[in-house]
């Protein structure tokens, strides 16, 4: 396992900018996910650290040497695409012995044949092995894809949206595999998803791409409770966090413009009056909708609330974040 | 409940389209059904007027077809005795023996070595440079896909006099390996063209995957992209093939003996006493071998074995 560098990397597609000068440490061992919107750049980060496009300007290094020069099987890097790209015309067991049979590993057949087995199992694809990769259902070819990835022990993991045909139950389970199997291994992996959980459950660190630019790279938790931006906060927090003008309620520092309130952040039956507009009962928590001055608010309630569209509630912030106009945090007392 | 009443075709609209569609297909098969039945006739029946449907069927033709044959006076036969064959006692009906093969085989022999030579290299050449049209970032690529197409927009036959004079010099002319280049040049584009649009359809995703699994370039080139490449390398084959296979223009103008295709040969049959059922059997065997590869290659034809494993 190998620690990555990325030094001021950069990319672009006729004139598009996809990934712009963004410099990033993945530490050894670390289960690094990288969040943002589609375009961001974060599936060309990925390619660019596989080999598979170049950058324009800027040094990929894995394990403390630079690869721009390297093909990319010379990397030995492991890639989970988000279209699986199964081998159409291999069934599974071939599939998932296509890297170890590359030139590069060229692993002996009892060897191969007890990858798979441990592989598969892991998987709960063993019942598949010898159909077509044709045949499979998404989520099974979704699972065939990572198991392509697990068979070999690269230097390190690319995935780009691994689950994200999953039913939610698979999704879960995987979710503990996946977690479970990088720390057994010790295995550094890069992780691409729009999925907040997925985020916020398995990573080590988080990094938030916007227009290519890396605007915040920490742990889940600083990215959550510390963003540096208005962006980086409405990437993670479900139901998202409310902006509000940062004049609605008194305490905002100066060159506030707006104020972001974490639905946790509201606290209940002091200060201003707001209006229940809606109630989404959800089993385990409820979720209340309300205006205020005629701003749309989301906040959390307990399970069995009495509350009901049409009712008044009192609300007060309770450590809100502030930002400027053009989203940048303003630090309170800064 | 649907919106939409799905209207059935009437019987009549059956039976329209029915015998619409075997009238065709009795009109486009009747030449071919001509030329097999007339390789059975015999020379006068083959030349009755009106044309007989029904006829006593020989092997008179295929007889002729492979032979060469010497008339004989009586004597001269008596002195040879009955004859002892099948196919000596068809000859022997007009005072004749028969002295020898024909050339039809070693014609036949050059057609094949030709044929399917050309069409091997026009494939294997044309899958390589299509894949590098395909993927690649090549210079001026459309232009020089349309100068490709562009050797296509003349009758090949319109250069013949600078390629007799250019195979004269390199000694290639009457060669196997010199009617073997030319096709292939011929074919060249027509297989880079349809080769290119099957290749650009398999989506790129499988190389870089093979890329990533440890494999070279050329190595997920041919793991991965050839043999999804099957069914479009199989139908450029036929297509070469057939080209190669009938040419008739340039092989009367390049080969005389030992390269000399078939094409050029059925027609001299008729000079020998207006054999029109050799002609018709040799026409008929002609076809067998274009026809066994394209069955053989059918079913790469029908199968789509790319669908479905890319998420779009």
């Amino acid at each position: 396992m190998a620690e990555v560098v990325l030094n001021s990397v950069s990319k672009s597609f006729g004139d598009a900018k996809a990934v712009d000068g963004v410099s990033m440490t993945i530490p050894d061992g670390a289960f690094v996910v990288l969040l943002g919107p589609t375009g961001a750049g974060k599936t060309t980060t990925l390619r660019m650290i596989a080999g598979l496009e170049r950058p324009d300007s800027g040094d990929v290094a894995i394990a403390g040497r630079s690869v721009l020069g390297d093909t990319p099987a010379r990397r030995n890097v492991a890639m989970v695409f988000q279209q699986y790209s199964l081998y159409p015309h291999l069934t599974v067991r071939e599939n998932l012995a296509f890297p170890l049979r590359s030139p590069l590993i060229k692993a002996s057949a009892e060897h191969i044949e007890r990858r798979i087995a441990e592989v598969a199992g892991v998987l709960q694809i063993a019942h598949k092995l010898d159909n077509r990769a044709t045949a499979l259902s998404g989520g099974e070819m979704q699972r065939v894809a990572i198991g392509r990835a697990l068979v070999r022990k690269p230097q390190l993991f690319l995935m780009d949206e691994p689950l994200s045909s999953l039913d939610a139950k698979l999704r879960a389970d995987m979710r503990i595999e996946l977690k479970r199997i990088q720390s057994d291994l010790g295995a550094t992996l890069l992780y691409v998803t729009h999925d907040q959980i997925e985020a916020m459950t398995m990573a080590t660190h988080v990094g938030v791409l916007d227009k290519g630019r890396l605007v915040q790279f920490g742990s889940p938790r600083e990215i959550y409770e510390n963003p540096a931006s208005l962006y980086v906060a409405t990437r993670l927090g479900q139901p998202r966090i409310n902006t509000l003008p940062a004049g609605l309620f008194a305490g905002a520092p100066a060159g506030a413009d707006l104020m972001g309130l974490r639905p946790e952040h509201i606290r209940i039956g002091e200060g201003r009056e707001a209006k229940v507009t809606r109630v989404e009962h959800l089993g385990d928590q409820t979720r209340l909708h309300l205006a205020l001055d005629g701003h749309p608010l989301v906040t959390l309630t307990d399970a069995h609330t009495p509350l009901a569209t049409g009712d008044t509630v009192a609300v007060r912030p309770e450590n809100p974040l502030y930002f400027a106009a053009a989203g940048t945090r303003i630090i309170q007392g800064a | 409940m649907s919106g939409y009443s799905i209207t059935e075709p009437t019987l009549a609209q059956k039976w329209i389209a029915g015998v619409l569609v075997v009238g065709y297909a009795l009109l486009t098969i009747l030449p071919l059904i001509w030329i097999i039945a007339t390789g059975f006739k015999s020379p006068s029946d083959a030349i009755a007027y009106p044309p007989k449907v029904v006829f006593e069927p020989t092997l008179e033709g295929y007889v002729n077809l492979f032979t060469t044959r010497t008339r004989m006076s009586p004597e001269a036969l008596e002195e040879i005795g009955p004859p002892e064959t099948w196919y000596d006692r068809i000859v022997r009906q007009y005072d004749m023996v028969i002295s020898g093969p024909s050339r039809y085989g070693e014609r036949f022999l050059n057609s094949v070595v030709i044929g399917f030579g050309s069409t091997f290299l026009s494939v294997f050449l044309g899958t390589l440079a299509a894949y590098a049209f395909s993927r690649f970032k090549v210079p001026l690529k459309d232009d020089l896909m349309f100068f490709i197409l562009s050797t296509r927009m003349m009758p090949p036959i319109a250069v013949a006099i600078p390629i007799f004079l250019m195979f004269r010099q390199l000694g290639l002319s009457d060669t196997h390996l010199g009617m073997i280049l030319l096709y292939t040049a011929v074919n060249l584009s027509l297989s880079v063209w349809l080769l290119k649009g099957f290749i650009d359809e398999i989506p790129v995703e499988y190389e870089e995957a093979a890329l990533i699994d440890g494999y070279t370039r050329f190595q997920a080139f041919y793991k991965v992209v050839l043999p999804q490449a099957t069914t479009g390398i199989a139908s450029t084959a036929i297509f070469c093939l057939i080209f190669a296979w009938n040419e008739y223009a340039f092989a009367v103008l390049l080969t005389s003996g030992t390269a000399q295709t078939a094409p050029p040969f059925i027609p001299t049959i008729i000079g020998v006493g207006k054999d029109w059922p050799a002609v018709a059997a040799g026409a008929t065997l002609f076809l067998v071998p274009v026809m066994v590869f394209t069955i053989l290659l059918r079913k790469h034809l029908l199968r789509g074995i790319t669908f479905g494993a890319v998420r779009k």
